[in-house]
């Protein structure tokens, strides 16, 4: 089946069963590897973008599901958005990856969070990124860039 | 025009090249003095000066997270004294003629490559000096150097790096043991946080690693093996398999038995990994019965119990008397500690591609041992080593699971049959079905104080792992020196084995993430059976004796003093009014040559669950932190891991496999139960040591070290059973 989506802004055709999920069509078929496969039950995070700026574990979201009106953001768009550009730099700020491979869900999860609660208190941030593992644990640099890409102040 | 130095050990060899494209530099240290000068490829080397000044530094380590990539360079750029900015930073390849031992594990990249790293940027600079001293003709030493431009003082001349480059070719290679390095004070890179080289990449999700190598032609491979480690294939329906829309071939895979080689299964390969994933539901593979099957958790604890019982079947120390020392003790302590299997889960899963063309084979691969991939690859398919290349992706975590190279033979043995390049990604229920676990063990204890406070017996009964008891199971042994023996006249340490069926390995401080448990925690129990103090406790354990010990198992009990005072200083300890049902604990552990004191702060619910609200941690790894922000990271990390593996996990094992699948029910800590961790390093006169690991193994007694404290009862197994702490 040809399915029609929208990344990024831009419209693109998979050709695959309809049964694959998001991640995949993503990965293997359209060569946009920023998501990431870490669990493929949706507990990790790792594979996380928006589908119109909601948070969405793209590992078990079957490409079928997906409405071709719909708008996909990758980490590789998110910067695209103010949101999404200041969670990145705050990212940057704290360096806060180990092996970075959990750090596009985690972004995206965060960016998802700031855009529906700009300043959230620490256990809106626990509930919102609740889903993200970080295997490096980096939970500490985390919440520090999430409280600077909100503009509060940060306890480091 | 290239030119060979031989350094003053005979073991250092300094390779330079100088052309119109610039000055390279390749240094390695290397067994043999022939193996390592025939083999330097300027094009591998570890400094490329280009006439723009822009200087390349080759990362000779696998990066898995502890920062290496960005670190090691940093101590090359710092000699050669260039501004950060003008640094690229490339990642070898495997090529260990060039790069000697190229590997991530036993935090040994910073203690290796301290010296050698800054007399590799020396030597670049000191050839630059000399080639702008040779243009001016005025002598070497009149020259000096700053950011990435040589001085001549007197004559208010300059030249930049980018310039002398090509002019290097007439100048001798000096001997890297001649030369003067920086006085720390004068330091501009090393002790300054550099965030990680990637991290623009990273954050907007550029491909790094292994999962995202893509080539063209390109299949996807998914690869079935037996629950019951190395049981081979009885039947499995291919042809199912192949019916599936997108599935290019599968196959059974004969395997061997060796269980950190090529294991029996079978391979389906697509157009893409869903295609595949789904052929390899249709298999329905049977397993032929395997002698190992029958093995289960629960049968080893109840054996290890049977084999505490009687006396070790080796002994490993006995200094003194410790049974008339038992009679003697004031108060006494009688436990049996336990701990489990536990899995690696990096977040990124064993993934390897491989590619065949023109009878060489070429492999991308997340893996922190690459030359013993290459080694497995070569011996398993039958290829001469030199036609096999290995190129090193970002690894989405190691933690020790990528030491091993299973994925890489897989992958490359699939390649060759399905006669294309092909990406093996397994899923996380093959990750966690199939690791090198990291192994569980038992320790029976007693031990006595005198009134006084004074350890004076300790005897340990281990219960481990392996063929016999001198020849335990990976990561399964003890060291007859492990603390607190030497520091108590009567010890005697015993072990017993028993065989085991299931893979083990190296996980992130290996041995020392489980021992570090059991051995402070006894003390812990020791110190309240004599009413003490549990940090003045362990201070007068720890005597006052400078060094304990002869290399390689000398204990610096001045730097372990010197982190358990600054830990108890940090945290307020015994200071603290603390509510109900919190309390602190202190623990002290020296592993991987560093020495780290930590103390955990914990709140125990009435629910019995446990809440870490704080750790402090005071670590001495010398006088140097080659990069405080990656630092800082991998010892907030290294706690926190070690708190989630107190906390959640445990693989238990039953007929014969491991019955944990993926995060669902082998659980990581998540954001909500991460604790702040506050971090000191005492800066101490000795020789900078690495930090991927130490940080971990006294995260965890602190933790249930402070559950005692909150609540007076004694964590003696892990995972840390909260239904034992309801109030």
């Amino acid at each position: 089946m040809a399915y029609k989506l929208n990344v990024n802004g831009k419209v693109l055709t998979a050709d695959v069963d309809p049964d694959t999920p998001l991640l995949w069509t993503l990965r293997d078929t359209l060569g946009i590897t920023g998501p990431k496969f870490g669990c493929g039950i949706g507990a990790c995070g790792a594979c996380t973008v928006h589908l119109d700026s909601k948070p969405i574990r793209s590992c078990s979201t079957p490409v079928s599901s997906v409405a071709p009106t719909a708008r996909i953001t990758t980490i590789e768009g998110v910067g695209a958005d103010p949101v999404g550009k200041k969670v990145q730099a705050a990212w940057a700020e704290f360096d806060v990856a180990q092996c970075g491979y959990c750090q596009p869900g985690q972004i995206m999860s965060a960016t998802a969070l700031l855009k529906a609660t700009p300043k959230p208190t620490d256990a809106q941030i626990d509930q919102a990124m609740n889903g993200n593992i970080c295997r490096c644990a980096t939970y500490n640099r985390i919440r520090a860039a999430i409280k600077r890409a909100s503009g509060q102040p940060v306890e480091v | 025009m290239t030119l060979e130095l031989t350094g003053a050990s005979r073991r250092d060899f300094i390779k330079a090249s100088a052309s119109a494209a610039g000055l390279t530099l390749a240094f390695s240290i290397a067994p043999k003095a022939g193996a390592a000068e025939a083999g330097v490829k300027p094009l591998n080397a570890f400094v490329h000066v280009a006439p723009d000044g822009i200087v390349t530094i080759m990362a000779k380590n696998p990066e898995i997270g502890q920062g290496i990539k960005t670190s090691l360079p940093m101590i090359i750029a710092e000699e050669l004294d260039v501004p950060w900015e003008m640094v690229r930073i490339e990642q070898a390849d495997n090529d260990p003629k060039a790069y000697g031992r190229q590997f991530a594990g036993g935090s040994l990249a910073t203690p290796l490559h301290w010296d050698d790293h800054r007399r590799v940027g020396a030597v670049a600079r000191a050839m630059l000096i000399q080639a702008a001293a040779l243009a001016w003709n005025c002598p070497a030493g009149e020259c000096s150097t700053d950011k990435g431009m040589v001085i001549h003082v007197a004559t208010k001349r300059r030249a930049s790096y980018g310039s002398l480059a090509a002019q290097c070719s007439g100048v001798a290679v000096p001997d890297p043991k001649s030369l003067t390095l920086k006085d720390p004070s004068a330091y501009k890179i090393i002790g300054h946080a550099k965030p990680q080289y990637d991290t623009a990449k990273i954050v907007s999700g550029q491909p790094l690693f292994g999962i995202d190598v893509r080539r063209p032609g390109m299949l996807y491979a998914t690869y079935e093996k037996a629950g019951v480690f190395g049981a081979k294939v009885a039947s499995a329906d291919l042809d199912a398999a192949k019916a599936v829309k997108g599935v290019r071939g599968a196959f059974v895979v004969e395997g061997g038995t060796a269980l950190d080689g090529l294991m029996p299964g079978v391979a389906v390969v697509g157009d893409s990994w869903w295609a595949a994933r789904k052929g390899r539901n249709q298999l329905k593979t049977r397993w032929a019965e395997h002698p190992t099957s029958a093995q289960s958790s629960v049968g080893f604890a109840k054996r290890a119990g049977e084999l505490a019982a009687g006396a070790p079947q080796m002994v490993t120390r006995h200094d003194g008397d410790v049974d008339a020392a038992l009679k003697g003790a004031a108060k006494t302590v009688k436990a049996a500690y336990a701990y489990p299997f536990l899995a690696h889960v990096p977040m990124e899963p064993q993934n390897c591609t491989a590619e065949f063309k023109d009878g060489k084979l070429e492999i991308w691969a997340p893996t922190q041992n690459p030359e013993a991939g290459r080694q497995l690859v070569a011996r398993t398919l039958g290829i001469q080593p030199d036609n096999i290349t290995i190129h090193m992706t970002r690894c989405g975590g190691g933690f020790g699971r990528r030491l091993s190279n299973d994925y890489m033979v897989e992958a490359a043995w699939i390649a060759r049959e399905a006669k294309a390049p092909v990406k093996l990604v397994w899923t996380r229920e093959d990750d966690v079905h199939h690791d090198f676990y990291r192994p569980g063990g038992f320790h029976f204890f007693e031990g006595g104080v005198d009134a006084a406070g004074n350890v004076v017996a300790w005897k340990n009964h281990f219960v481990t792992y392996g063929e016999a008891p001198d020849k335990p199971a990976s990561s399964a042994g003890m060291a007859a020196s492990e603390f607190p023996a030497r520091f108590v006249q009567n010890c005697q340490i015993g072990i017993s084995t028993m065989p085991l069926g299931v893979p083990t390995g190296p996980l992130r401080a290996p041995g020392s993430n489980a021992l570090a448990f059991v051995h402070q925690s006894f003390i812990d129990e020791l110190a309240h059976a004599a009413g003490m103090d549990p940090v003045a406790f362990q201070l007068k354990l720890l005597g006052d004796q400078k060094i304990v010990g002869q290399a390689p198992a000398a204990y610096n009990a001045e730097r372990m003093r010197g982190v358990l005072k600054a830990a108890a200083e940090m945290s307020g300890w015994g200071k603290a009014q603390l509510p109900a049902r919190t309390g602190m604990g202190v623990a002290c552990y020296f592993s991987h040559q560093g020495y780290f004191a930590e103390v955990a702060k914990v709140h125990v619910a009435e629910t019995g669950k446990v809440k870490v609200e704080k750790v402090w941690v005071a670590a001495d790894v010398g006088h140097q932190i080659v990069n405080p922000s990656g630092a800082m990271n991998q010892v907030q990390g290294a706690v926190i891991d070690g708190i989630s593996a107190a906390l959640f996990q445990r693989i238990t094992i039953e007929n014969g496999a491991v019955q944990q699948a993926n995060f669902s029910n082998y659980s990581v800590l998540r954001m909500a139960d991460a604790p702040p961790v506050e971090v000191k390093f005492l800066m101490t006169a000795y020789p900078p040591t690495g930090l991927g690991e130490p940080a971990l193994p006294p995260a965890i007694p602190a933790v249930t070290n402070a559950i005692f404290a909150a609540t007076g009862k004694r964590i003696r197994e892990l995972p840390i059973d909260t239904s034992l702490l309801k109030a």
